[in-house]
């Protein structure tokens, strides 16, 4: 079943197309894969998944809602999370507040005034977000300011926090820019083990083709602003199509 | 105790054990001694310490948690102000209903502005309040002060007169401002030898009034709803992607700043019922933005440390005049003695602004920290200092954050 379905979605900034009559839909538990050489399109249709922007034309169903007009955090409320290209955290606060600000927000919803509890009696909360730090691996980090983390670090604990949410959806856009090999590789291994261990959806915009062929299951190719091909990888590897549109001088 | 940790919990208790104490502590020079005018011991300026300490705090939990610089918080200190005055024209002398009235007025108020104020963020915000603080000063000073209909009384100030209602006035209440007949103004004086102390009924009206305030303040600090608003001044992108909705948790913020605001206009007025429109002009809107940061933003005890320092200082300062000065530097040569005088006469008496300025100026620039930073400095080099290194000793009275 498809968790996600675009359909039809156009949006113009001015004279510029950017997304024409763009359908495509992502599959449930799946890693669905949007490549794309630059001005594709990526970042505006993943835009337009999480209410940052809304399209001319078109919908956007989630799980057979829409999501358009609504506001980034409700959207999210709905079970969509999303990781950024330059990891966006909390910086100012220690690892263990970042990690427990999104599950105070998936329990008490958009606003509470909760001024009177006390953080140290919210047990059931403490103990989920230790629990994910522990799987996060940074449990010896968790009073470390966020700012002062390594970008692999910060890309995890990102990843960390979107997933204490238990969402449906998770988007990531490019979540191995600008990092290292080394880093790269362990942020493939930590996707490829939340792709294993648990019920969930991920949708992925990326440059790397490593990163894409080692952990897309489906992927959509995106030029010019409309879908190229939707194939899986050893087919989207072959297509003549793709490689003179995109791969041209990579593959 | 109280639901707060160790560390929290004994700061409080500094802090309750320094306000009950301060009438020994402000007055530790003997009242005919030439020190005598440094003292700080008498009840009008420990109730402004109180008062502004209050305003301190909870501008605080505005500027300090989401980062969100209200340049129009007087604005609240005078409706505030305004509501506990009318209170007494209407009601009674007991500075209880007045008190009450002035937090939900200025709550009310500050729904209203922060709604708006809050569409913008940075620098426009700043603006949009610093405009609606100078609307409400030009209304109270003359808009709303007309034969017709008189709800400031313009340049005189609201105070009350004899032909007020006073409906609950009773026949033997005091003629001012009482809590149930014990007047605010009423002061035991305590001689020790050559020291006197006053105990003021208003300031430990104030005093107790701070503390539960403080109390409120170190809660919200330490909730969840503290850590939201922590969020708001780190990563509202981040907030918003999180399922959070981050409007609602900056207008609380901003509505609590408002009341504690409010809290201290009124007891302002409960201290001297009169109620000017000066109070709301936008140099008492900055003095707030200084007293915290120059404090510590951010931290709980530097709104009162700084609220302290800027008003003795206020109060020190501009006390001393020529007369002053020349009596100090007596021993010196007579040439000499004008000369220093000279040079020292521009940073006092109606000067002190100049000083208040340079020492604004020397703690930006080398402790960002506000004074619970230099205070931290302090204890660690110190600390540093002793021998044998026993770092388990925690520091009692450093703040958290």
């Amino acid at each position: 079943m498809a968790i996600l379905k675009v359909k039809d979605v156009s949006k113009r900034f001015g004279g510029l197309k950017a997304l024409s009559d763009v359908n495509l839909s992502v599959e449930e538990n799946s890693v669905h894969a949007i490549i794309g050489p630059n001005g594709a399109g990526k970042s505006t249709l993943l835009n337009c998944l999480v209410g940052k922007l809304i399209p001319d034309t078109g919908s956007v169903l989630f799980d057979n809602q829409s999501v358009l007009g609504r506001e980034p955090y409700q959207i999210n409320q709905m079970g969509i999370s999303r990781v950024f290209q330059t990891p966006e955290i909390f910086g100012d606060l220690t690892v263990m507040e970042n990690m427990l600000i999104p599950i105070f927000a998936m329990r008490d919803g958009a606003f509470r005034m909760h001024a009177y509890e006390t953080i140290a009696n919210e047990k059931e909360v403490l103990e989920q977000a230790e629990a994910m730090l522990e799987e996060m691996n940074m449990a010896d980090k968790r009073h470390m300011h966020a700012a002062s983390l390594s970008r692999g670090d910060k890309r995890r604990l990102e990843i960390g926090m979107c997933l204490s949410q238990k969402p449906r959806l998770l988007l990531l856009d490019e979540p191995t820019a600008g990092m290292a090999r080394a880093d790269t590789n362990n942020t493939i291994d930590l996707l490829k083990q939340i792709k294993d261990e648990r019920d969930i959806t991920i949708a992925i915009i990326e440059h790397d083709m490593h990163v894409v062929f080692s952990l897309a299951e489906r992927i959509t190719v995106l030029a010019q602003g409309t879908p190229l091909v939707e194939d899986t990888p050893e087919n989207i590897r072959g297509n003549p199509k793709v490689r003179e549109a995109y791969l041209g001088e990579a593959a | 105790m109280l639901g707060l940790n160790k560390k929290d919990t004994s700061l409080l208790i500094v802090v309750a054990i320094l306000t009950l104490l301060a009438p020994f502590i402000l007055n530790p020079f003997p009242s005919d001694s030439a020190m005598a005018q440094f003292n700080a011991g008498y009840p009008d300026l420990m109730q402004r310490f109180v008062i502004f300490g209050i305003f301190a705090i909870g501008f605080n939990i505005l500027f300090g948690l989401t980062g969100y610089l209200s340049f129009g918080h007087a604005a609240f200190l005078g409706v505030g102000s305004y509501s506990a005055v009318w209170m007494f024209k209407l009601l009674s002398y007991n500075v209880i209903p007045a008190i009450a009235l002035s937090v939900v007025v200025a709550g009310l108020f500050s729904v209203l502005i922060g709604y708006i104020s809050l569409r913008r963020s940075g620098i426009y915000f700043s603006i949009l309040t610093l405009a609606f603080a100078q609307m409400s000063f030009a209304l109270a000073y003359s808009v709303l002060s007309n034969p017709k209909f008189n709800l400031t009384n313009g340049e005189t100030g609201l105070q009350v007169y004899a032909d007020d209602p006073q409906i609950l006035q009773g026949a033997n209440a005091p003629d001012l401002p009482h809590l149930f007949g014990l007047p605010m103004r009423a002061t035991y004086t305590m001689d020790v030898g050559a020291w006197s102390f006053d105990f003021n009924a208003g300031y430990y009206l104030c005093a107790v009034i701070m503390m539960v305030v403080f109390y409120l303040a170190i809660r919200i600090f330490r909730s969840p709803f503290g850590m939201m608003l922590r969020a708001v001044k780190s990563n509202q992108q981040r907030m918003n992607y999180t399922g959070l909705n981050s409007k609602p948790y900056t207008l609380a913020a901003f509505v609590i700043s408002g009341m504690y605001a409010g809290l201290a206009g009124g007891l302002m007025a409960a201290m001297d019922p009169l109620a000017g429109a000066e109070r709301m002009q936008w140099t008492a809107s900055g003095e707030v933005v200084l007293m915290t940061i120059l404090g510590g933003t951010g931290t709980l005890i530097g709104p009162v440390l700084g609220a302290g320092f800027i008003k003795y200082f206020e109060n020190i300062f501009s006390k001393i005049n020529d007369n002053v000065l020349h009596s100090w530097f007596a021993f010196l040569p007579d040439g000499l003695e004008d000369a220093v005088v000279f040079i020292i006469h521009p940073f006092i008496g109606k000067g002190w602004h100049l000083t208040l300025g340079i020492l604004f100026m020397l703690v930006v620039i080398y402790l960002p920290g506000g004074l619970v930073e230099g205070g931290q400095r302090l204890l660690n080099w110190i600390r540093r200092k002793s021998v044998g290194g026993d770092d388990t000793r925690e520091g009692k009275t450093e703040p958290a954050e």
